[in-house]
Formats: structure tokens, sequence, C-alpha cells
């Protein structure tokens, strides 16, 4: 336009001019668009309804265990014990890679078969990869006297539930 | 006279179909052979000329291609595996079964594909090892080694995810086993624990994410990578040859700086 005219850059390095507010307003869309990709894609990966079985397993009547046994539920991934102390169920997959562990009744200790792990039938660990022991779950008995477990609440080891 | 084989073979090139598709042209010399690679498509991404004796067994042992001849079975049965196969949870074992049992030559595409799987892993290995102790993937083709390092690594998680794919008790464990090495990652861990499988456990999610991933998302990615791999070794300036290959003649230092 003929009217303006041209006014020298006022302190180069201190004022933005066209090219470089362009640039960065490019570039900042950008990140942002980036940004909002990555949480899109990180909400569209994840799952908001899982068809995954419930973690509350009925293990059915106390009286079906006898006093000092050890069940594996392998369905549910669950020991149900019988302790003289009481009842009280154990996380069945082991610590160390999520393998089943097994109840060995001649040794009187409970065995990982992928990595060697070994622990008590309290779940404290004896030896093994596993860094962790076997995890007490929240055990308690329903209004109908079945023993119920949730398996995804841990809870402090030897609280037994008598019934 | 009959005509020899050779003879058809030299009216065919040069007929008008063929030099409208190969348009380097006929003969012999240096000139046409090199247009003939330069011009092709898929050959171009190959050096115009290469040195005989790189092309000897010794040189090489060809193990960068013999991966790539695996990764290329590899795909043709995969795809034709696919169509009998339902990643869900109630068919992907009977389908794997099926394959086994019912379809025609399905037994043999399955073992193919598996043992290729094995092989490929082999021979990315055995490429890896020759290509170090023969120092070729030392300058200029230190990025080439690292893009034969992400293609291990691809290699690595097609052959883990198509673990999971015939749904057995070795397959649901090692599965498990390896996606609970990924939660050991610091922070992250859990997160990339579910979102890999999709859930929590090894489940239908975690299925079809490995599925996905088997048959679409790797391959893809391992073509791409391959196809840089291909073009650096052309752009690194050939295949890397050293002193002590077979019959190798130094290169005379008398040239016209020396003199």
């Amino acid at each position: 336009m003929p009217e303006e005219k041209y006014e020298p850059k006022p302190e180069a390095g201190k004022e933005l001019n066209r090219r470089d507010f362009f640039l960065k307003l490019g570039l900042g869309s950008l990140s942002i668009a980036a940004a909002g990709t990555t949480v899109f894609a990180y909400q569209f990966l994840s799952p908001n309804v899982l068809f995954e079985p419930s973690p509350i397993v009925n293990a059915g009547r106390p009286d079906s265990y006898p006093i000092d046994s050890v069940t594996l539920d392998v369905n549910s991934g669950i020991y149900l014990i019988h302790a003289k102390e009481g009842f009280f169920a154990l996380g069945a997959a082991c610590t160390h890679l999520g393998c089943l562990t097994v109840w060995k009744p001649e040794l009187g200790i409970i065995a990982c078969p992928c990595h060697g792990s070994k622990f008590k039938r309290e779940g404290e660990k004896i030896e093994g990869p596993a860094p962790k022991p076997l995890p007490w779950l929240r055990t308690w008995v329903s209004d109908e006297g079945d023993l119920m477990v949730d398996r995804s609440a841990a809870i402090r080891p030897m609280q037994f539930v008598r019934v | 006279m009959a005509k020899t084989a050779a003879e058809y073979f030299e009216n065919l090139r040069e007929s008008r179909v063929w030099r409208s598709i190969f348009r380097s042209g006929t003969g012999t010399s240096t000139l046409h052979r090199s247009l003939a690679i330069q011009q092709n498509i898929f050959l171009h991404l190959f050096s115009t000329k290469v040195r005989r004796r790189m092309l000897n067994f010794s040189a090489t042992w060809y193990l960068g291609t013999l991966t790539f001849g695996t990764f290329v079975i590899l795909v043709v049965t995969g795809i034709l595996l696919m169509l009998y196969y339902h990643p869900s949870v109630p068919q992907a074992y009977a389908d794997t079964k099926d394959l086994q049992f019912v379809v025609s030559s399905g037994l043999f595409l399955r073992n193919l594909d598996r043992w290729s799987a094995h092989a490929m892993v082999l021979l990315v290995f055995a490429h890896m090892f020759k290509v170090f102790y023969r120092g070729a993937y030392r300058p200029p083709r230190e990025f080439n080694w690292v893009i034969g390092v992400v293609l291990l690594l691809l290699t690595l998680l097609l052959s883990y995810t198509g673990y999971l794919l015939p749904w057995d008790q070795l397959a649901f464990w090692a599965i498990t086993v390896g996606s609970n090495i990924a939660s050991a990652v610091p922070l992250l861990g859990n997160k990339i624990h579910f979102l890999l499988l999709g859930g929590n456990l090894v489940n239908a999610n975690a299925l079809l994410r490995f599925y996905v991933l088997h048959c679409m998302i790797l391959p893809l990615a391992a073509f791409f990578f391959i196809g840089i791999h291909f073009w650096r070794i052309r752009k690194d300036g050939g295949l890397y040859t050293q002193q002590s290959e077979p019959a190798a003649v130094r290169p005379q230092p008398v040239g016209k700086e020396a003199q």
C-alpha cells in the first residue's frame, strides 16, 4: 500500500518480526496438536470397560475345607487355606512374573513352576526370584454362609477368618 | 532351424510390451546393465554395481538375504493362515487345531510360519554377528547398524506377538510372564502392561491386540525399516569390503594424487 512506510526494525532480536511470529505460531500449534494426539491415543488404547471376571470370588461352604487343608482354585487363582487359627486366602499368582503356583503337600510349601520361587503356606517367601510374599486377600463370610474372597484387596498377613 | 530359448527370450525383450515395462533396453553393455538396476523400482534400492567377489558366499554368507527370505515366507504364509484364523477366545485354539488337522496344507503352512519365525530370529542374530566381526558396522555404516538394531527388535516383537495366537497353555503363560516383565519398567510399568494387554489379564483384548500387532503394525514397520536398511547399503558405498576377504585386491595407492 502506498501510504504505508517502511519502518526500520526496532532493536533487532528483541521484537518478533512477522516470519518469526508465524514460525512460532506454527510450531506452537503443532506442539499442541501433537500433545492432543498423544492424549487421544493413550485414551483410545485404554479400554474404559473391561470384560474381566469379577475380583470377588465365592469359595463355597467353609465346611467343605477340612482343617489344615490348602485348596487351589485354578480358575480364580487363589488358595483357600483352613489353618488351625481359621481361614485365609492367598493370591496364587507368583509375585515374580505371574505364573500360577502349586501347593506341594509332601513338602508343605507353595512352589512356582516357572522360575523356582518357593513360599511357605502363609505366603512368606522361602527362596527364588519372587520379590514379595504371596498376598493375603480379604476374606469374609457372606450372609448365606459362604466364604468370599476379594482378589483385588490385599490385606496384612495373619488376619484369619473364624467361622 | 528352430530358435533356441535364448533367442525367444531375446525376441521377447525386444517386444514393444517388454520395452514399455523395462525401459532400460537390451544389451550386455555396462551402461545397459546399470540402467536395468537403476530404473527398476525394486532394484534401484541396491547398488548398480557390486564387486563380483562380494557376491561370493564367503563374503557375507548371504545372511541378510536369507533373513529377508524368511521374512517373505512369513508374510506369505502368515497371510494365508489369516484366512482361517479368528482372533477370538472361543475360536483361536480351535482354529489352530483346524489348521493342523482339517485345512488342506494347513499343517504345512502353520509349521512353515513357525519354523521360518525361528529361522528368522536365528538368522538376524547370525547376520548381526557377521556384520560385527567383519567390522562392517563402522563409519560410514553406523546408522545402518542402528536400523539393524531396530529390525532386530521388530523381529523379536513379531516372534513374541505370534506366540500368543495359538491360545494354548504355553502361549497364555509365556505372554503372562512376558507382559509382567514389561511392568518392571520404572514408573510406567503398570501402564505399559495395561495398554499392551488392553486389560489386567491376558484375555480377549490381549489376543486381539497381539493379532493386530503381529499381522499389521509390526510387519508394516518391518517393511519400512527393511527398505531403509537396503537403501542405506547403497548410500554407504555398497557392501563392506575388507582385506581379509576372498581374493581381495588392495587398491593401489598409485593415482593422480599420489604422483
